[in-house]
């Protein structure tokens, strides 16, 4: 273990914004990114379903 | 005679990938999260603090893997690219389009992380060097890509002129990775390399490669699961689409 207490973990010996502002953009731009594929998937099976809805039928 | 089995071919049909593809990037997701989970571990716990640079080398840990994909991910593209113009297959094109955006994050995190580094080590967010101007021109390429492909309304004429866009770029990458010795540059050369023993200490070393194969893991399971929208888009008037999503 590297760390004698949480503080000090979160500290990074200084680095802290530098540490956790790398850490942190990286891991939010994977949640969007994995959230856009996800948006855009159920887009796009909404958009084929109407497609292929006969005009003015309802299921 | 043909003998049943596993065939390439197959797969090269987008009805075949859409479904062989649906079924693989949960897989690659679920590896991409264990990996990640083991390698933040040895990033912040196992690995012991560098003796010049202190806690804030751990940056390494995003930045290799976010700089390596960025560059990988460029070379798979224009792999795809080559071979859709060479056999016309229409799931390359897909590939190629499916990994872009992803390539495109890759190569911005590798500049903000770099950045990130920078500053406190080198006193700067940002110098006009080999190694970080090349990076920025790959960016450049994803982005050209990208908007190639957005303003070409016809699918596989964007395909084309894209293919040979990634072909044309794909000469940045070789640049970027020797720009460390064929130029003076502030980024420090490479700490892995085919030639050479590594130059850091083991927990360092293994926590780097762990966290390259989760970013390898994210990024198949990325490409695999963002084709399966394009593929629906592209082969929206077939019969078998309109199965797929009813």
């Amino acid at each position: 273990m590297q760390w004698n207490s949480l503080s000090e973990f979160f500290a990074m010996g200084g680095y802290a914004f530098y540490v956790w502002g790398s850490f942190g953009a990286t891991a939010l731009v994977m949640a969007v990114e994995s959230l856009l594929i996800h948006v855009k998937r159920k887009e796009m099976q909404r958009n084929l379903r109407a497609e292929l809805q006969p005009n003015g039928i309802q299921p | 005679m043909k003998t049943p089995g596993f065939s390439w071919f197959k797969y090269a049909s987008p009805q075949n990938f859409y479904f062989l593809a649906g079924r693989m990037w949960p897989w690659f997701a679920a590896l991409s999260a264990v990996l990640m989970v083991v390698g933040l571990w040895i990033s912040f716990f196992v690995a012991p603090v560098d003796a010049q640079q202190g806690q804030g080398y751990r940056i390494i840990f995003v930045h290799v893997p976010t700089s390596q994909m960025s560059m990988f991910i460029y070379l798979v593209m224009a792999g795809w690219a080559a071979i859709g113009l060479a056999f016309n297959t229409r799931l390359s094109g897909m590939m190629a389009s499916a990994l872009a955006p992803t390539g495109a994050l890759f190569a911005f995190l590798s500049l903000v992380t770099g950045s990130l580094w920078g500053k406190p080590m080198w006193g700067t967010w940002w110098v006009w060097d080999a190694r970080l101007t090349s990076e920025l021109i790959l960016l450049f390429l994803y982005l050209g890509f990208l908007a190639l492909q957005s303003s070409i309304d016809d699918p596989r004429r964007a395909d084309k002129a894209c293919a040979v866009l990634a072909l044309v770029g794909v000469v940045n990458v070789p640049i970027i990775y020797f720009s460390v010795i064929w130029w003076n540059t502030l980024h420090q050369g490479a700490s892995v390399s085919m030639t050479s023993a590594p130059s850091m200490a083991a927990p360092m070393l293994w926590g780097m490669l762990i966290m390259v194969l989760a970013f390898w893991m994210y990024t198949i399971a990325a490409a695999l699961a963002r084709v399966r929208s394009i593929i629906l888009d592209r082969e929206r008037h077939t019969e078998w689409v309109k199965n797929a999503v009813e």
